[in-house]
């Protein structure tokens, strides 16, 4: 707790991580933004990993994974924990102000312009198209995860008990989320030989 | 008909982060339930139209929170939506990374992040079911939405397409950078 020497850099990091300026911070999440069409895990993952070399492959993966077991958007609750790791409290700020600023824009302005043309039956066609796209993409998604994780049989029957019972079946989300995740934990207890 | 207040729009919104596993994808079924049929303050059809916009525009799905605050209350319903989406579970988030920085070794710790996982994949299937349900009126439209499904999962896979160009790059006498 007391730093000998009275150099007392940032908020408890032992673990000798190199601190990235808020500059970079930025420019980074302001392209991921930008650059995230369908959804930003894989344009995240590229920045990060592949082009700044941030985080290795694994690093990026423990943290995704815990965001996607934490309640509220994933991409977001990433950029809180990567912007602290790197820079604290600014650099959170930092990460998530950077990743939305640019995106909200465009939607609102796309939003008007749809509000605008939209008695156009080729415009309602499009955006038509678009929400089938968009929801493949999600679904796409689910099964990418799937094939990635190579969850046990267990696991991939809690995947489809809280399927049936959200998607199918429309049950309240927090009760259900709840239990699946205590039958999936000791479920995980189980299968660990 | 009078619009929502600024406050009822921020609380809604502030409720599905909470609860929101499996990102904003995840709480979708949810949010579409509470916004079109518990407060009845959109249709399904401008429902649907705000997910469909947020999916093609880039940057974070979530933002279909911001859009539909805009379209319910302009400026201050957008401010409410996206800071009532993303604030909670931010701090949620803060929180957890900084103990998972202090204590991610233990086993107990490991076992737990790993059991949610099943858990948010099954919510992304729903939110994709509900997505299709939505978008697609008739059977051409529901095999679209699989057709799409199977080629974003099989086809647009950036790691498969890196080791091919380096598999190339080998099979051409040059160096794998």
């Amino acid at each position: 707790m007391s730093a000998p020497g009275g150099c007392h850099v940032g908020p408890r990091r032992q673990t000798g991580l190199p601190r990235i300026g808020l500059p970079a911070l930025a420019a980074g999440f302001l392209k991921m933004g930008l650059l995230g069409f369908g959804g930003v895990l894989p344009i995240a993952r590229q920045v990060i990993v592949e082009e700044r070399k941030w985080l290795s492959e694994r690093e990026f993966a423990e943290v995704y994974g815990l965001c996607q077991a934490l309640p509220g958007p994933n991409v977001v609750n990433a950029s809180t924990m990567i912007g602290d790791r790197f820079a604290g409290v600014p650099g959170s700020v930092t990460c998530i102000l950077s990743l939305l600023a640019a995106p909200v824009l465009i939607l609102v302005g796309l939003g008007e312009l749809y509000e605008r043309w939209a008695g156009l039956a080729s415009v309602n066609a499009g955006i038509g198209g678009m929400a089938i796209a968009a929801a493949g993409l999600v679904t796409g998604n689910g099964l990418k995860m799937l094939r990635r994780l190579r969850l046990s049989w267990r696991s991939l029957a809690v995947v489809a008990t809280t399927f049936a019972a959200i998607g199918l079946l429309h049950w309240p989300l927090i009760p259900v989320v709840l239990a699946m995740s205590i039958v999936s934990f000791l479920a995980q207890g189980e299968a660990r030989r | 008909m009078s619009g929502p207040t600024v406050a009822a729009i921020g609380k809604a919104f502030a409720l599905l982060s909470v609860v929101a596993v499996g990102g904003a994808n995840g709480v979708l079924s949810e949010a579409h339930q509470q916004i079109v049929e518990v407060h009845g303050w959109m249709s399904d059809k401008d429902f649907a139209t705000a997910y469909a916009i947020a999916q093609a525009a880039p940057g974070p799905n979530v933002l279909y929170a911001s859009l539909i605050g805009w379209r319910l209350a302009g400026l201050p319903g957008l401010a409410a939506a996206t800071l009532g989406m993303n604030g909670p579970s931010s701090l949620i988030a803060f929180a957890v990374g900084r103990l998972k920085r202090r204590y991610g070794d233990l086993r107990g710790v490991r076992r737990a992040s790993a059991a949610l996982i099943p858990v948010a994949i099954g919510l992304i299937f729903s939110a994709g079911l509900t997505a299709g349900r939505v978008a697609a009126h008739d059977l051409i439209g529901a095999l679209l939405v699989l057709a799409g499904a199977a080629i974003y999962t099989f086809l647009c896979e950036p790691a498969l397409a890196a080791r091919r160009r380096r598999a190339l790059r080998y099979r051409d006498g040059l160096r794998p950078q």
